[in-house]
């Protein structure tokens, strides 16, 4: 009885291999155990069903977006320490070569899928509706969809962990590496699948947010009228649409290759293993922008308010990002310059990929000119703008030296591309999103954060940022080879590497003081009650803070760009107070039902993954037809809304002093 | 509803069809856009087939697998499966509910023979052997040709649930931008079957 236990949990749960298995295991276990009974001792069930879980407002799903992906930095910032850990010194065996397999293909895929990619969403979530002067998206439920769908794909992709085994291949996955010949075992399986269903949840997230921005607009807001973030989300919509889909059949087709038998990245039946690395990178290159666009958006708007000037150059600004969007599919071949392409077509994709830099260098001198003769104001949001444009242009320019394709034949696969990409993605997307975070965070929760503790998290971070990765340009120039999982002594390697996992140690210690400035802002809030605390510039300060579930009580009249901005300093008038509700246009808002159905569908979701993952039929298909179930159900679905009355909306105006 | 009440969405003037008052419009133009979602996941895998066309690796080549008299009663049933489905969305202009039951079920009806030709199709080739896993040219074909198959599938349960609500609630503009939004669906499954067509039996027939 007790030895076949002991078989199940070594064949399902990796007993056999050791403390770092059973150390998850407790951790899973206790940390779950703890989060009932926080719950239940608190009597919060309730209250988490009925005010998050089903919620279908924008803000709320935003926050909830931004609190998984802040999960997932943990995850993804643990694997990278232990990849610290590991190479610190030569010659370590701290972890084997197929562990170090798993753990910096998990770094990888949930740092880019799981934790970049909510993080912006969440933002946009919350702060493209109350830029645009809308009282939600236009598809609220489907939102939630989205949402509920990301996290319990984030969710089966980790526990791959404890039960079955990590995938192994990188996160590019190439084939016919993580085909079923070489890579036998269920990992490859959980990136397939976590991945697919993600992928739907943004494919939605994509249509939704370029509907939002297209049709639901405030009276008066033209296209290029919009605020910079927004216009950043609108091509990063466009993105979405175009390359997700790609994404799904590239892994379909893998996901036929191991669960049936099919031939498309063989080597016997007339299986092409390039095409995968094709079709990963016709959606993987766009990919970087749809996560480094927002980023630009957010700085966008963060040094146009803390330099308390317009935007320079707002029309080039927007060209330039169609541009860019543009020429991202048209670059994919430089992630395998080296794979045998030939000399022509690498000429073409190198300069298509240099020519990128032209519309990013005209963004940066924006922005620098948008600083120029500005009140600058220090504040966090604008620091983390300010790293960006160093860090920024180190990552970009030693992108445009891996473009230079006989160049690369020296770069490829080294350390000096490993540190090219942490620095696009890190001083790009993370400075980004910290950036937005401390920007938009008194909208979300009525209350500004700690601006002392959160420039001493900047520092940190920044510091040990470049401290973490400027040495791997050079490890990378020495030979230094990525994924190798260990190095002999005496070629020279050692003290940078130490240095660099020093520098980790460090952002983790940064990241650490991060949170600790949200658990102090939320215990001694200093409270935003003008609801402008930057003196902001667009339509989301010109409401309360926190927003009320409608957001704008009388939708507002746009002018021009930045619209509160010039509600705040009209042409040729003194100041008035631009706060005051006009209370005789107050009319009942019409508002979406909360819903069950979108967590119940991608639980479903969830177990039928599982059931695929392990070829688990008779789970897997029962729990896709849940899903359809559930599609229909909704379509049956005819008293989804609400009103809000006109004395409800009254009574939230005069307790927000509007009124 | 009041016309004080304030909608979520921009409100729409009555002068435009039934399906797009209310927030049809809105509903009708994001499901656009789904579409356009939907031809780049169909450009894709038509490009995959495309490349593996001629990988047959010692299996069946297309030439010699392909049945003109099948494919052409199947493009037959779906092409005017499509042209009744225009004629329901016809009917339901015209506030005639009896009419658009009728040429919908038809529709169905023609689906549902258009399916039946396609997994005798299907199973007649992985009965003489030619499978998923005999080449990577059969690959593609069964996940290209496939997919379309599964769309129709389930475009069938949806028409099907759609009329379920027309004959419940009669022709009202929510009901009317379903049953548009599903025509939309149908019409695309169309076009991309006039490619499949094309591209892969036509083609696959001479080359």
């Amino acid at each position: 009885m007790l030895h076949s236990l002991l078989q199940l949990g070594d064949k399902y749960f990796m007993w056999n291999e050791g403390p770092m298995i059973w150390t998850s295991d407790v951790l899973i276990v206790l940390t779950s155990l703890g989060i009932i009974g926080v719950l239940t001792y608190l009597k919060r069930w309730n209250w988490l069903w009925k005010e998050w879980l089903t919620t279908v407002d924008h803000k709320k799903i935003g926050i909830m977006y931004i609190i998984a992906a802040f999960a997932m930095f943990f995850r993804g910032g643990m694997d990278g320490l232990i990849i610290r850990a590991q190479l610190a010194v030569p010659n370590n065996q701290f972890l084997n070569a197929e562990h170090y397999d798993q753990v910096f293909t998990t770094h990888g895929t949930i740092m880019i899928l799981f934790m970049a990619m909510p993080f912006i969403i969440g933002l946009m979530n919350i702060a493209v509706p109350l830029q645009i002067g809308a009282r939600d998206v236009a598809f609220p439920y489907l939102n939630a969809l989205s949402f509920w769908l990301f996290f319990f794909a984030a969710l089966l992709f980790n526990i791959s962990f404890v039960i079955g085994g990590s995938p192994d291949a990188g996160w590019t996955s190439y084939a016919p590496l993580a085909g079923p010949f070489y890579d036998t075992g269920v990992g490859e399986n959980y990136y397939l699948i976590s991945l697919q269903i993600t992928g739907i949840g943004t494919i939605a997230t994509g249509i939704n947010f370029l509907v939002t921005i297209l049709k639901m607009r405030a009276p008066g807001m033209t296209l290029m009228k919009m605020p910079m973030f927004t216009w950043s989300i609108l091509v990063t919509s466009i993105i979405i649409i175009f390359a997700f889909p790609v994404l799904t059949v590239t892994l379909a087709l893998l996901m036929f290759d191991r669960l049936f038998g099919a031939q498309f990245f063989s080597v016997t039946h007339g299986g092409l293993p390039m095409m995968w690395a094709n079709l990963f990178w016709i959606w993987g290159h766009p990919e970087v922008y749809i996560v480094i666009l927002p980023a630009f958006g957010v700085f966008s708007e963060v040094v146009s308010t803390f330099s308390h000037k317009r935007l320079f150059g707002y029309k080039a600004m927007v060209v330039s990002m169609v541009a860019i969007a543009i020429l991202s599919f048209t670059t994919w071949v430089h992630h395998f310059f080296t794979m045998g392409a030939g000399a022509s077509v690498n000429s073409f994709f190198s300069f298509s990929t240099m020519l990128i830099a032209v519309p990013t260098g005209v963004k940066m001198f924006n922005w620098l000119f948008t600083m120029y003769k500005g009140r600058i104001q220090f504040t966090t949001s604008m620091l983390w703008a300010l790293a960006f444009i160093p860090n920024f242009l180190i990552g970009g320019l030693t992108g445009v030296m891996l473009a230079v394709a006989p160049a690369d034949y020296q770069y490829h696969n080294s350390y000096f591309l490993v540190a090219h990409f942490h620095y696009v993605l890190i001083a790009g997307t993370v400075f980004g999103v910290f950036s937005g975070l401390y920007y938009w965070w008194p909208k979300m929760f009525g209350h500004i954060l700690n601006e002392k503790i959160g420039k001493w998290a900047f520092w940190i971070f920044m510091i040990s940022f470049n401290m973490t990765f400027m040495p791997m340009y050079f490890l990378g120039l020495m030979g230094m080879t990525r994924r190798m999982y260990t190095y002999p002594a005496g070629l020279g390697w050692g003290p940078l590497n130490m240095i660099e996992t020093i520098g980790a140690l460090g952002m983790g210690l940064g990241f650490v003081v991060m949170v600790y400035d949200i658990v102090y802002s939320i215990r001694h809030p200093e409270k935003d009650l003008t609801g402008d605390p930057w003196d902001g510039r667009t339509l989301e300060w010109s409401i309360p803070s926190p927003a009320p579930e409608y957001n704008f009580a009388v939708i507002p009249e746009v002018k021009g760009i930045d619209a509160y901005w010039m509600m705040k300093h009209p042409k040729g008038q003194e100041p008035e107070p631009t706060k005051a509700v006009d209370k005789s246009k107050i009319r009942p808002i019409h508002m979406p039902n909360n819903s069950y159905r979108p967590f119940i569908i991608s639980v479903a979701f969830f177990v039928a993954g599982f059931g695929f993952i392990w070829q688990w039929y008779w789970l897997g298909i029962p729990g896709l037809i849940v899903v359809v179930i559930g599609l229909f159900l909704r379509s049956f679905e005819y008293d989804d809304e609400h009103f809000i009355s006109t004395e409800e909306i009254v009574q939230t105006e005069t307790a927000a002093g509007r009124l | 509803m009041s016309v004080h009440m304030e909608s979520l969405h921009e409100p729409t003037t009555s002068s435009l069809p039934l399906e797009y008052q209310e927030d049809g419009n809105l509903k009708i133009f994001g499901f656009w856009v789904f579409l356009a979602a939907e031809v780049v996941l169909f450009s894709t895998l038509f490009a995959t087939y495309l490349v593996f066309h001629g990988n047959v690796a010692g299996g069946p080549t297309s030439q010699q697998l392909f049945d003109i008299r099948g494919f052409t009663i199947e493009t037959f049933l779906l092409l005017t499966s499509s042209f009744t489905m225009g004629l329901g969305t016809y009917e339901m202009r015209r506030q005639n509910t009896k009419g658009v039951v009728v040429w919908v079920l038809i529709t169905v009806l023609l689906g549902l023979g258009f399916l039946g030709m396609e997994i005798s199709e299907f199973s007649h080739y992985v009965s003489i052997g030619a499978n998923i896993s005999r080449s990577a040219f059969l690959s593609a074909f069964f996940v290209l040709v496939g997919t379309h198959g599964s769309h129709v599938t389930l475009g069938i349960f949806w028409i099907l649930s759609i009329l379920v609500q027309v004959m419940r609630k009669g022709i009202t503009p929510k009901t009317a931008r379903k049953l548009f939004v599903v025509g939309l669906y149908w019409h695309f499954l169309d076009v991309v079957w006039v490619f499949i067509f094309t591209v892969v039996y036509l083609t696959g027939k001479v080359m």
